[in-house]
């Protein structure tokens, strides 16, 4: 028998998502709010909701204090930078991995995968000490190389999965057809490919921007992204959670209109796979 | 032109031998199939000669000219594969004119021939609509359609109607042959459905473990069988085997004989048995026998027989159409 969608279970089920949905949502909605609060309000006890001062003095007092767009420009930088350079480097991993395995083909990708097993405070004076040595502390480049690295098993894994569902019979009916690889490339593989490009550019930028470990570890001032700008505000001035609130909001406010955009890829992407 | 010819072809995935020492004369514009069961190296065998794989040894000439060095697309020939491996991303237009844009032919010559091959195959219509907004049927003319505009020397068929309903495969069946004979092109046609390759071929190439069987038009496979293998595979329902000492031939280690000539015979004369199973198709009736030490024995009566099971049944073989084998399976010739 089929299930029957009575009009009772319409309601309830939508009922029930939009309020779990808003329970997600939350902590940012409560997040924005109070980064429009006095320093005052944002720690009353009851909390105000809606009605409150509503005030922008925090983000003045943040933009005066330090340069939110010397921070966003390194972000954007760094997760940009590591996720085109993950790219570069996954693209014809993936595509050897998926169109021409070995007998370890299976074995690489599982070592791969474990360097994610570790946690990365396991490795960090190491990696500090490396970096120290090399001059690559507080720089862009050695944020950009250790971001790469980190997120590239991911990466490819996604490539991996995503060029394994392309039909091998396709591309040698190109062969078959006189494209060279290069053409095969240009006129056949990347055109079926651009969905999964796409959405696991998107996803490793956005676990780029938000990565906060190596950041704030690896960087200070000069390179350091908006993690760091958003931890300035948190360990100095103690409870100001007003100003860290509109920090916080300036740091995740492009990240989530680039996510808003693109849910539909992100969406595709993350469960390319499950369904034929 | 499009003659083909395999000289010791052999292929070995590591210590594996796919396809053992294949010699073969493909004569231009002849239509051969190859056929044999799941794993016998068949489609292996046409991937060498699109240049898909490459041999381990052994030559491939076409037209005279020894390929095996050449890359498949130089070999001048053309594929449709089983799962049509269409372009998703190009509409039917594009996916036909794909193989010329990338041979470089001018734009109007090219939609010139996509617009004939279309009409060919009845699917201008469809020219600007993308492969998931058709039929399977469909599909499988484009995919024919992308293997005709380039006027190879001959078309490779890679098992290109198993994806097909029954009705549909016969009468695409129909359709290839006829384009194949109207265009005059070689054309080599993998199957596992023999009666595929009984009706399409001009020749079958009967392969097993990797060697070729025997090589023969259609009617001599069915005649004159070089082996048990052959006898058994062509034919349907099987071919009969009985052991020859038991059935009066001692001089053959079996003895076969197909259904069709077996006839129910007079009581007392030819081979005893009773009816186990009869299927009553109404153009033919299809007995199985169980006659003693002889074995399980198939019989393919023309019209309707009112026998059922448990019938007693004498079977006569027609004596001219009896096929003797050597212990080693090959045929005794007279």
């Amino acid at each position: 028998m089929a299930r029957r969608v009575t009009s009772r279970r319409v309601w309830v089920s939508t009922g029930a998502a939009w309020f779990f949905g808003f329970v997600i949502f939350l902590p940012i909605l409560w997040m924005v709010l109070t980064s429009f609060k006095t320093e005052l309000e944002a720690f009353a006890m009851p909390p105000t909701f809606l009605f409150f001062h509503w005030t922008t003095e925090n983000y003045a007092t943040v933009q005066g204090r330090s340069d939110y767009v010397h921070h966003a420009l390194n972000s954007i930088i760094v997760a940009g930078g590591s996720t085109l350079l993950a790219l570069l480097i996954a693209i014809p991993a993936a595509w050897s991995m998926a169109f021409a395995p070995s007998k370890r083909t299976k074995d690489i990708l599982l070592w791969m995968l474990s360097t994610k097993m570790m946690p990365s405070v396991g490795v960090l004076v190491p990696i500090y000490l490396i970096y120290r040595d090399f001059g690559l502390l507080d720089t862009r480049g050695g944020l950009v190389a250790i971001l790469c690295l980190g997120n590239l098993p991911i990466v490819i894994w996604m490539l991996f999965t995503y060029f394994k569902e392309i039909p091998k019979d396709i591309l040698e009916a190109a062969r078959m057809d006189g494209a060279t690889i290069g053409r095969e490339l240009i006129y056949v593989l990347t055109p079926m490919a651009i969905p999964g490009l796409a959405s696991t550019l998107l996803l490793n930028f956005i676990l780029a921007w938000n990565e906060a470990f190596w950041t704030l570890n690896l960087s200070t001032l000069d390179a350091a992204p908006l993690t760091v700008f958003i931890a300035s505000y948190s360990s100095p001035e103690g409870l100001f959670w007003a100003k860290l609130s509109a920090a916080s909001t300036l740091a995740i406010a492009p990240i989530i209109i680039l996510g808003w955009f693109t849910q539909r890829q992100l969406v595709r992407g993350l469960t390319f796979g499950a369904v034929k | 032109m499009g003659q083909i010819t395999l000289q010791r072809v052999r292929k070995s995935f590591g210590p594996v031998n796919i396809i053992k020492d294949a010699n073969l004369d493909i004569e231009n514009g002849s239509f051969v199939v190859f056929v044999g069961p799941s794993g016998c190296g068949k489609t292996t065998l046409l991937r060498l000669i699109a240049g898909l794989e490459d041999v381990s040894g052994g030559q491939i000439l076409i037209d005279g000219r020894n390929v095996v060095d050449v890359p498949p697309a130089k070999r001048g020939l053309s594929m449709v594969f089983q799962s049509y491996a269409l372009y998703p991303h190009m509409s039917v237009r594009g996916n036909i004119a794909f193989g010329l844009k990338m041979a470089g032919l001018p734009r109007p010559e090219i939609e010139r021939k996509v617009e004939a091959a279309a009409a060919t195959l009845n699917l201008t219509p469809y020219l600007d609509r993308k492969p998931r907004e058709l039929s399977g049927g469909q599909r499988q003319r484009v995919a024919i359609g992308r293997a005709i505009v380039r006027e190879p020397k001959a078309f490779l068929f890679d098992e290109p109607l198993s994806n097909l309903d029954a009705a549909l495969r016969v009468q695409m069946r129909l359709e290839v042959t006829k384009l194949q004979k109207q265009l005059g092109t070689t054309a080599v046609y993998v199957t596992h459905d023999q009666v595929e390759a009984m009706t399409m071929a001009d020749k079958i190439v009967v392969l097993n473990a990797g060697r070729i069987e025997q090589f023969g038009s259609p009617i001599e496979l069915y005649e004159r069988p070089a082996n048990l293998f052959v006898a058994g595979f062509i034919g349907s329902p099987k071919m009969n085997f009985v052991p020859g000492d038991a059935a009066g031939e001692p001089g053959a280690a079996t003895l076969g004989v197909r259904p069709e000539h077996l006839k129910i015979g007079k009581e007392g004369e030819g081979w005893p048995g009773t009816v186990s199973v009869a299927e009553h198709l109404g153009s033919d009736t299809f007995l199985y026998v169980e006659a003693g030490k002889l074995g399980m024995l198939t019989a393919r009566c023309i019209g309707e027989f009112s026998l059922k099971a448990g019938d007693h049944v004498w079977l006569s073989p027609d004596p001219a159409r009896l096929h003797r084998f050597e212990k080693d399976g090959s045929v005794i010739r007279r």
